[in-house]
């Protein structure tokens, strides 16, 4: 009784429920992932250990781990955001790498200006040229009716190939690599460990993950988003602009991953190098739905998917797996995860009850 | 003769609810057999379980006297059973005939044999003397004829005993009198009907006899010759049932809302509103009579602000409101009860807090410093609202989708009349809603007309319109074509002005 009162303070019955699900579902993910393991002659004792140990064995691992989760950090709140107000934004990809080349363009075009100044600019930059990349799929929508879904990704295309145009051309370092030159120091975020590339993107990624939960749980806006995107026609019957609601939806979603792309060159590379994202944008979508659609959610996920590859480097390493398994388990995580969702939605399109 | 149905006994459980409690139900050859119940009452379980949806806990089935065991609808499709659910089944790019035989088409060299097909689905529609176009596409039909097209698909299937779970719910008073010929003369050719429904009229009108289920048990069985609304009514909600309502003389105010020569397009672009003059004053229910589809939901949503109008008028109070939004219109007072609340009533996934500020929510009094909302205040103002309009609820907290029907309508009710609105419209309140809660519904109109509001109340249901209406406006044709005062009309008169029969 008492377990029970402390739990639904935690959350309602339907969000504890989605919780265990979505942990059931990892850890069959896992499971099935130590039988491959076992059949291919590993010992999956060993070779979890070594992930774990990998993952979050010091310092520096933890570090390693939370480098590559603060990425999809941003592209799982881009994702979800938009999601609340009915929208599939999958073109976080084109937000990100739009952000990041507007932040690496101010990186390398001021020279002499107050660190605090020059940093605070390319933020800016960045999330203006994510929103930006998110505003032009939204007025396609609202006044054109062109799906979300089509649009996002396209431009994505578009962001991907503007931008290696501009590393391979206009704005190319001397040298064989296409990529800009070096951004000012004045404009870098500062690197949080010895040696790693773990850097204060990080925490420009918790304070989003916080904001979003109060934006969309707390704000009139939110409230706004999410009756827009659980029923549309009843939103607008109550007063609620659902167009005006659906654009800013898009454009903070945009600027959310363009904020992402920014932390990356700011605090990562210092510099826009061609393809410096291995998908982060598509990575954001699956992180997003594994963490229940939900900013914590997201923020937990996205360090999930963060130890799988840092803690995968490791026990490759000390066991010879191949790393492929990490992929291995990072489809079989978002299947598992999927998989629920995905028949609980055909059973109530099938007008059964569950 | 052994009845075509017995059932002895059933019991079926689910965690928390007992659905059917040791339940005996016959039906005898070749009769329509009502089973009558308010929403929860156990009726789709039952039939779910003769369909073979469900197993039961406990209890037997025979068909025809013999013993049966259904464990699936293929097995009760061989015993000659067939079910048409309340939500169709059917495939919508489809055509009539694809559906009919789906599952088991006529084949020639592995390819469907299309000339068969059709001869074969034709044959059945004049065997049943069922008139549909079997070659349309479904989603090009009707609701009532995509429903005769799945009494069609069960019969063609060999069913010799039909049960229709709750047929008319979907249906315009038209359609529905169409379904009746077609049942009746199911009958006639020895078909034994079984007919769901907690509508007590129309159970009267068509059922040889009538099973009452309360509460997941078997209140009785009456022959419909007899018994009365009243009787049924008792069985059914198990006290006496208020059918017509003292209205308490109140004189009608100032003009509230008045509509001059408005016009407006419906969703596919045709002129539906066709110059509509309307008023409605304070302390008066104007009840808009008239079939379907003669511009009733374009009016309403053109009224609140969610159709644009194309000419005309619309005043409340006496301040031109044409242009305004939805928000502005709420803001000034308008409530809305819409005709379908699951498309713009309220939000399932939302909880009961979130769905009572809805349309609320930007007030003052459920928020803090202009943009953030005071979830604290919204639950105990929901709290109380759940209390003063008995919504029956685990908690504020809950999601909304999980409440019966006639609850997710008095939350839609508690919220809309609590603004204190100037002007009530009512689109089809009590549609779907058992005795009980279509009762307590047009008590709160009543109460709102009592205080002062002005009600405009759109309905396909005569009944409702005459047991509360001050006075009666036809609309026809995208026109209001008359306006009665209940004293000076009756219901041949109406019925003439509702097809286009009369002018006044
Ligand atoms: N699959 C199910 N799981 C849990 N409860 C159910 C299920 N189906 C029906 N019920 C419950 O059983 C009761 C009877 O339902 P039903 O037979 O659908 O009522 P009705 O008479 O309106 O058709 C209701 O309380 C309903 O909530
Ligand atoms: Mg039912």
């Amino acid at each position: 009784m008492k377990a029970r009162a402390l739990l639904s303070r935690v959350g309602s019955p339907e969000t504890l429920r989605g919780i265990l699900i979505q942990l059931i579902a990892i850890l069959m993910a896992f499971a099935v992932g130590a039988v491959v393991l076992l059949v291919t002659g590993y010992n999956p004792i060993d070779a979890y250990a070594a992930m774990l140990r990998g993952a979050f064995g010091d310092v520096f691992r933890v570090g390693q781990t939370l480098t590559q989760a603060t990425p999809i950090i941003f592209t799982a709140l881009a994702f979800l955001f938009s999601f609340k107000s009915g929208l599939f934004n999958i073109g976080a990809e084109g937000q990100f790498l739009a952000g990041a080349f507007a932040s690496a363009l101010v990186g390398i075009s001021f020279q002499n200006l107050p660190a605090p100044l020059h940093v605070l600019l390319a933020l800016v930059a960045g999330a203006v040229a994510g929103g930006l990349w998110g505003l032009i799929p939204a007025v396609l929508k609202t006044r054109f009716g062109a799906h979300e879904v089509i649009t996002t990704m396209m431009l994505s295309y578009v962001a991907l190939y503007l931008t290696s145009y501009m590393v391979n051309y206009p704005f190319k370092a001397p040298g064989w690599v296409s990529q800009t030159v070096m951004i000012a120091e004045s404009a870098r975020l500062p690197r949080l460990l010895q040696g790693a590339q773990l850097s204060a993107s990080i925490f420009i990624a918790l304070a989003l993950v916080a904001l979003t939960r109060f934006i969309l749980n707390r704000t009139i806006l939110g409230y706004e988003i999410r009756a827009t995107g659980l029923n549309p026609s009843a939103a607008e019957n109550a007063g609620i602009d659902v167009k005006r609601g659906m654009i800013l939806a898009l454009v903070v979603s945009g600027a959310i991953a363009g904020l992402g792309g920014s932390g990356e060159i700011m605090g990562v590379h210092r510099r826009f190098i061609d393809g410096f994202s291995p998908g982060y944008g598509w990575d954001g979508l699956a992180v997003a739905l594994v963490g229940g659609l939900s900013p914590v959610g997201a923020l937990l996920a996205a360090i999930l998917f963060g130890a799988l590859r840092s803690g995968g480097m490791i026990m490759t390493r000390a066991t010879g797996v191949p790393l492929d398994i990490v992929f291995l388990l990072q489809a079989l995580v978002i299947l598992f995860v999927a998989a629920p969702a995905l028949i609980r939605a055909i059973l109530k399109k099938g007008g059964l009850r569950w | 003769m052994a009845p075509a149905v017995e059932m002895r006994g059933i019991t079926k459980t689910f965690p928390g609810v007992t659905a059917n409690d040791d339940i005996d139900f016959t039906v005898e050859k070749g009769e329509i057999h009502g089973l009558l119940g308010e929403n929860g009452a156990g009726k789709t379980v039952l039939m779910s379980v003769l369909y073979g949806l469900y197993r039961p806990d406990a209890g037997e089935t025979y068909i025809d006297g013999e013993r049966a065991e259904i464990e699936s609808p293929a097995a009760a499709m061989s015993l000659g059973i067939g079910m048409v659910h309340q939500h169709f089944m059917l495939v919508p790019s489809l055509t009539v005939a694809e559906n009919v035989v789906l599952g088991r088409e006529p084949a020639k060299n592995g390819l469907i044999d299309e000339g068969e097909m059709l001869e074969r689905v034709r044959a059945s529609c004049t065997k049943y003397r069922l008139d549909v176009d079997v070659e349309a596409p479904i989603h090009t039909l009707s609701v009532g004829v995509q429903q005769k097209v799945e009494i069609l698909k069960a019969l063609h299937r060999g069913a010799d005993i039909l049960i229709l779970d709750e047929p008319t719910a979907v249906l315009t008073p038209q359609e529905a009198e169409d379904l009746f010929r077609a049942v009746r003369s199911l009958r006639d050719q020895g078909k034994t009907v079984i007919f769901i429904s907690h509508k007590l009229r129309e159970v009267l009108s068509i059922c040889d006899r009538i099973t009452v289920l309360k509460r997941g048990k078997v209140v009785g069985t009456v022959a419909a010759s007899e018994t009365d609304m009243g009787e049924l009514a008792e069985m059914m909600v198990g006290r006496r049932v208020v059918y017509s309502f003292e209205k308490a003389e109140v004189a009608p105010g100032e003009a509230v809302l008045s509509v001059e020569g408005l016009e407006a397009l419906d969703d596919r672009g045709v002129p539906t509103l066709r110059g509509v003059d309307l008023e409605v004053r304070g302390s008066e229910i104007l009840g808009l009579a008239g079939v379907e589809g003669n511009g009733q939901t374009e009016l309403v949503e053109a009224l609140m602000g969610l159709r644009e109008a194309k000419a005309g008028r619309v005043s409340l109070c006496s301040t031109d409101i044409t242009r305004a939004s939805s928000y502005e219109r709420i803001r000034a007072g308008v409530s809305h009860i819409p005709e379908d609340r699951h498309k713009r009533g309220f939000i399932p996934d939302f909880t009961v807090t979130e769905n009572l500020i809805l349309g609320s929510h930007r007030e003052a009094r459920f928020t803090r410093r202009g943009f953030v909302i005071d979830y604290e205040a919204a639950a105990s103002h929901s709290q109380a609202l759940v209390e003063d309009y008995s919504i029956a609820t685990p908690g504020v907290g809950t999601h909304a989708g999980n409440l019966s029907g006639g609850n997710q309508q008095k939350v839609i009710v508690a919220r809309e009349f609590d603004r204190d609105p100037r002007l009530v419209i009512a689109a089809q309140p009590t549609r779907g809603l058992d005795v009980g809660a279509t009762e307590y519904v047009r008590k709160k109109l009543l109460e709102m007309r009592d205080g002062g509001s002005a009600v405009l109340l759109v309905s396909a249901d005569l009944d409702e319109i005459w047991a509360l209406s001050d006075r009666i406006a036809v609309i026809y044709e995208g026109r209001i074509v008359a306006v009665r005062e209940p004293a000076e009309t009756d219901e041949t008169e109406l019925g003439l002005l509702m097809t286009g029969g009369r002018r006044g």
